[in-house]
């Protein structure tokens, strides 16, 4: 049985032994104590597990450990840099963007690439951006709201 | 799920040995988006996983101008539709992966999977549910709750086909590249796609070691417009209740080549020659449009609950002509 011995999780090679046909959420939460991606349908249904790969957002409850090696993968924990966190978490803590929090890092993750697409998202592009991702507690409005906030912060003009 | 062994091919002939010969024992594996779902509901419970992503050049797009574009299996539904030269010149398919699923499910997603995704019948769908297409006896939606049932080639087993960019390459008059490492064949895409009333198991013509390895779409005739429009349940994410793919070539103010292709309402990407007929020859007036349409879904027969998408694909075929125009 294949094995997958190293994979790239937020800037750093992290040594692993797990078999090539376990999920790459299961291997970051079980193996890697990186449980900030949500294990939620487990079939791409709700961007509760969505981490980056080489910078494109992925479900990572159908990604193997397999087809993951070799990529750059981030997940929420790797935003923050030097003790700041990215400007949309800021803006997720300012706004309050949640309730639960089940579906923040799978928002978080795919906002902060949609940011690094496009600095300046308009609602309709954010809420298409994130179609895939299920808030069951129904803070869409303040996702959005957080959304257009970082892309303010981001721009330099502080809040939008 | 079920485990499986997982193995690394580097090309088709190791594909093929891989997948071996025994349906379903092995299965093909991309970008998993589909195939997961489906081990995790206990769908298909294979022995071993073939990655084939591993497989180089699989990953390209290449243009040519008077060829058209030939696609690598592997190219993503997301890098397909950012594509600048596809969003210009083969505009409906660019329409159509839009419109599929979500963006992280897109840059997940490879083209040769989308095209042989499992139906999402909710009956299949179903781990408890054997139905037809899983080896039972009966196919639950025809007495049974069947609102997105096929109204068009269904039986013996009414699934839809749930692909969005199959329509449109098959309006694109697309063929696909099989092959087993050792025979390679081309085939166009209309005829790669199978009723339930030739095998009520499948929806392709696959063999259990072959692997589509490339998709060409000719290049359109100057002045070609295409278009993919598509009505689902909910705006966000969802399968297609019924959608159209046209391509219309003008010529001297009427139409001079048009293809239609219906989604969401048959097992296969529907093609229709009567509204293709309808249209060739006519000016693209609401006359016509309403002739097309109607032509469309003339042998539609539907189940108990899915009388509305015979008015809903008509609407669908008018507005999308219509756009050709725009
Ligand atoms: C929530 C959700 C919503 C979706 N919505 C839509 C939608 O609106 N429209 C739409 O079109 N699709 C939709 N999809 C389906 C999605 O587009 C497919 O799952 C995806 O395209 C499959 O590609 P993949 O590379 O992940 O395939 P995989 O999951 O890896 O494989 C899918 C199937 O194809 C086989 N296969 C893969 N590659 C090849 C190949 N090269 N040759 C032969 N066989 C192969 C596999 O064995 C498997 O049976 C949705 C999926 C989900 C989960
Ligand atoms: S857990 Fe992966 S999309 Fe829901
Ligand atoms: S905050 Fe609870 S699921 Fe979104």
């Amino acid at each position: 049985m294949a094995r997958i011995t190293e994979l790239d999780v937020n800037g750093s090679r992290e040594k692993i032994d797990v078999d090539a046909e376990r999920t790459l959420l299961s291997v970051l939460r079980d193996d890697l104590d990186l449980t900030g991606a949500k294990y939620g349908c487990g079939e791409a249904r709700c961007g509760a597990c969505v981490v980056l790969m080489d910078g494109r957002p992925v479900p990572a409850c159908v990604t193997s450990a397999g087809s993951a090696a070799g990529a750059k993968i981030t997940t929420v924990e790797g935003l923050e840099q030097d003790g700041q966190l990215h400007p949309l978490q800021e803006a997720f803590l300012e706004v309050g963007a949640m309730q639960c929090g089940y579906c923040t890092p799978g928002m978080i993750m795919a906002g902060v690439a949609l940011l690094r697409d496009n600095p300046d998202p308009d609602e309709a592009e954010i809420v298409r951006t994130l179609e895939g991702n299920l808030c069951r507690c129904g803070a869409y409005p303040r996702i959005v709201a957080a959304v257009r906030r970082a892309a303010g912060m981001l721009r330099g003009g502080g809040a939008a | 799920m079920k485990p499986f062994e997982y193995v690394r091919v580097k090309d088709a002939r190791q594909a093929a040995q891989a997948l071996g010969t025994e349906r379903d024992q092995a299965k093909i594996l991309a970008g998993g988006t589909d195939l997961l779902g489906e081990m995790k509901d206990y769908l298909v419970t294979p022995a071993r996983l073939v990655n084939i992503k591993t497989i180089p050049n699989l990953d390209k797009i290449e243009h040519d101008d008077k060829k058209g574009l030939k696609l690598g299996a592997l190219v993503t539904l997301s890098r397909l539709a950012e594509d600048k030269n596809v969003r210009e010149r083969y505009t409906a398919l660019a329409q159509a992966i839009d419109l599929s699923a979500m963006p992280q499910i897109r840059n997940a997603a490879t083209i040769g999977g989308n095209l042989c995704q499992r139906p999402r019948c909710w009956y299949y769908r179903d781990e408890h549910t054997i139905c037809l297409k899983k080896g039972g006896s009966k196919c639950y939606a025809v007495e049974g709750e069947n609102q997105y049932h096929a109204i068009l080639g269904g039986g013996p087993c009414y699934i839809v086909h749930p692909s969005d960019p199959a329509p449109a390459l098959v309006a694109l008059g697309a063929r696909v590249v099989i092959t087993d490492g050792t025979k390679t064949r081309e085939v166009p895409l209309e005829q790669f796609f199978i009723l339930p009333a030739q095998n009520v198991r499948r929806e392709n013509i696959l063999a259990q070691n072959e692997i589509i390895t490339h998709v060409l779409v000719p290049a359109p005739a100057p002045g070609t417009r295409s278009v993919y429009l598509k009505e689902r349940e909910k705006d966000s994410y969802d399968w297609a209740l019924a959608s159209a793919a046209v391509v219309v070539t003008p010529n001297a103010g009427s139409v001079g080549a048009a293809r239609v292709v219906l989604g969401g309402v048959a097992p296969v990407p529907w093609r229709v020659a009567e509204a293709e007929k309808a249209l060739v020859g006519q000016p693209l007036n609401p006359a016509t449009l309403a002739r097309a349409a109607e032509a469309a879904l003339a042998g539609a027969t539907p189940l108990e609950k899915n009388g509305y998408k015979v008015p809903l694909a008509q609407a669908v075929v008018r507005r999308a002509l219509s756009l050709t125009m725009a």
